[in-house]
């Protein structure tokens, strides 16, 4: 009575199809990855020094560290982030807290955003380029770089905190309103406290975005080599992803070693930057009970 | 907990909610028609009805939490202790200290459950005024006392709210929140209907408690509980006041047809 009859037979071969169809995919998917990393920790990884990070390229590029281009990294990501931030956030509580939700307009803003988002990015080189270095006078620098890469990321940070700032239970929300709490009040004292682990995996996740990125800020403010470090935001300098393409395609007799090891450096910070986030999120997650 | 106590003791002369030919519509769909409401101060009074015939909206135009929807267009006044809190210069956060809101679903807010009783509280204070810690916490202690809670959450008042607590007492919770702020009516909607039965029994006689000292509105889908629960109770049907009555008079002796019919459970 209970024994498998044909169309069980005829399921469970489907079914174990689609299992090892999928089962393979998978593989091809994680295969590259692993790969990608196996070879920049083989080729790159002789390459690793506290002389490679901590000094100067010398010999034409062709020997040395990569201090000056690893710093400026730094000197991008941080001042993009500290346009993208505020600006990303506040415009995403006013989009989720305050803007009226039904609204024709409030619907476009948040469409415009999100395809915002998939820009590419010497699209965004090119407006930076036009808007920072040439109309606001800011010259081929640091700043004009970064607010490239800022206006680039934006739209990610808006849709990030957006959708954290939604995914706060609206019963939250009902609760203090109904105590008499104004908007900000209800922001300040639940949604925004509720919401931060989503909002910071964003801007994290961002934080590799913005340092991996080339062509934003090959035309506003990187340059191939500098002799000396960066002073302000309205000095030019090197950075890790730009330098990897001079070393890689410009420079004539670079040995092997010295692009894995900038490829390298520069996965590695990618790859600590997101597994923190992921960490932290994890940490918060479990700190959050509703 | 019986009503003959109710009946013996002299009814309230004073109106706390008083709603004036109230017509209300979302959108174009008009959800109360004409509708004329007196409720006593200090009573509890229950809204019963089918779903749909305008219960909660009832509720929700009494603290103003519905005009948010922004669809929303009503016609006459409500009056909380005989002030329309439909004039313009009516302030929200000031009418919401008065109106009290209790959900269906328990919500204690994410934060700490000493911070949950104080919230409102701090709210509603001005910059300037200082509370010490002491002050704050006998509001708490009063607060948690009053809803009968304090003995089991008083060595834990500043771990999450919801942590180990049963829906019944987080209901609790969200009663005792409302009340450092001394606000004179509550509004719940349907406050036992995520509950068990213990929880349901405990909850109710938490509310028979507070009356007299509140005057309490309140939605329920549940004729019993209307019927335990309240000294006065209205029936509603299709957004109009079919009866509103003492609550053993009602359920003894309905007038309308449509009352009868509604408390014999032969619709809703």
């Amino acid at each position: 009575m209970f024994a498998a009859k044909p169309v069980n037979l005829r399921n469970q071969q489907v079914e174990g199809l689609f299992r090892l169809l999928f089962g393979i995919m998978m593989v091809v998917l994680i295969v590259p990855v692993l790969m990608i990393i196996v070879m920049l920790v083989y080729k790159g990884g002789p390459a690793f020094s506290w002389n490679f990070l901590f000094t100067f390229p010398t010999d034409g590029m062709t020997a040395g560290g990569v201090f000056p281009a690893l710093l400026g990294t730094i000197w991008l990501v941080v001042v993009s982030l500290l346009a993208s931030v505020p600006l990303g956030v506040a415009a995403a509580i006013y989009l989720s807290e305050y803007a009226q939700q039904e609204h024709w307009l409030t619907r476009v803003i948040n469409l415009a955003t999100i395809n915002l988002a998939g820009v590419p990015s010497i699209v965004h080189a090119l407006f930076g380029l036009g808007a920072f270095v040439l109309f606001l006078k800011f010259g081929t620098s640091i700043l004009a770089a970064s607010l490239t890469l800022a206006v680039m990321t934006l739209p990610v940070v808006i849709v990030a905190s957006w959708e954290s700032l939604q995914a706060v239970p609206r019963a939250f929300r009902e609760a203090c309103w109904n105590m008499g709490a104004t908007r900000w009040q209800t922001i300040r004292q639940v949604v925004l406290p509720n919401a931060l682990t989503g909002i910071l995996t964003g801007i994290i996740l961002q934080v590799s975005r913005a340092a991996g990125e080339t062509a934003p800020i090959m035309f506003t403010g990187a340059v191939f080599f500098l002799p000396f470090l960066p002073a302000g935001v309205f000095d030019q300098t090197m950075a890790l992803a730009l330098h990897l393409y001079t070393i890689s395609t410009q420079v004539p007799n670079v040995p092997e070693s010295l692009p894995f090891g900038v490829a390298l450096l520069l996965v590695g910070m990618v790859l600590i930057m997101n597994s923190t986030a992921i960490m932290f999120r994890m940490y918060l997650r479990g700190k959050k009970k509703w | 907990m019986d009503n003959s106590t109710a009946t013996q003791k002299p009814l309230a002369s004073t109106i706390a909610i008083r709603a004036r030919n109230l017509n209300l519509w979302y959108g174009s769909f008009q959800a109360l028609f004409d509708i004329n409401l007196e409720i006593k101060q200090g009573m509890i009074t229950s809204m019963i009805g089918p779903s749909g015939c305008g219960k909660s909206t009832i509720l929700r135009s009494v603290d103003r939490i519905n005009e948010r929807l922004g669809y929303v267009r009503i016609e006459g006044a409500i009056e909380v202790l005989d002030q329309n809190i439909y004039a313009p210069e009516v302030e929200l956060a000031q009418l919401r200290k008065q109106v009290g809101m209790v959900f269906q679903r328990p919500n204690p807010l994410p934060i700490s459950l000493f911070d949950n009783i104080i919230f409102g509280h701090r709210i509603h204070r001005a910059p300037n005024e200082k509370y010490s810690k002491q002050d704050e916490s006998d509001i708490v202690e009063a607060a948690l006392r009053k809803v009968l809670l304090w003995d089991k959450v008083k060595d834990r008042l500043h771990s999450k709210a919801t942590v180990g607590l049963s829906l019944e007492e987080q209901q609790k919770l969200c009663i005792a929140r409302l009340l450092p702020v001394k606000p004179t009516v509550l509004l719940m909607d349907e406050p036992c209907s995520a509950l068990d039965p213990k929880g349901t029994a405990a909850v109710e006689e938490l509310i028979w408690e507070l009356r007299g000292e509140y005057s309490i509105l309140l939605v329920t889908h549940n004729m019993a509980q209307a019927r335990r629960a309240s000294e006065e109770c209205i029936f509603l049907l299709m957004g109009r006041v079919v009866e509103h009555r003492e609550t053993d008079q009602m359920f003894m002796s309905p007038s309308c047809q449509e009352t009868a019919n509604y408390i014999e459970g032969r619709y809703g």
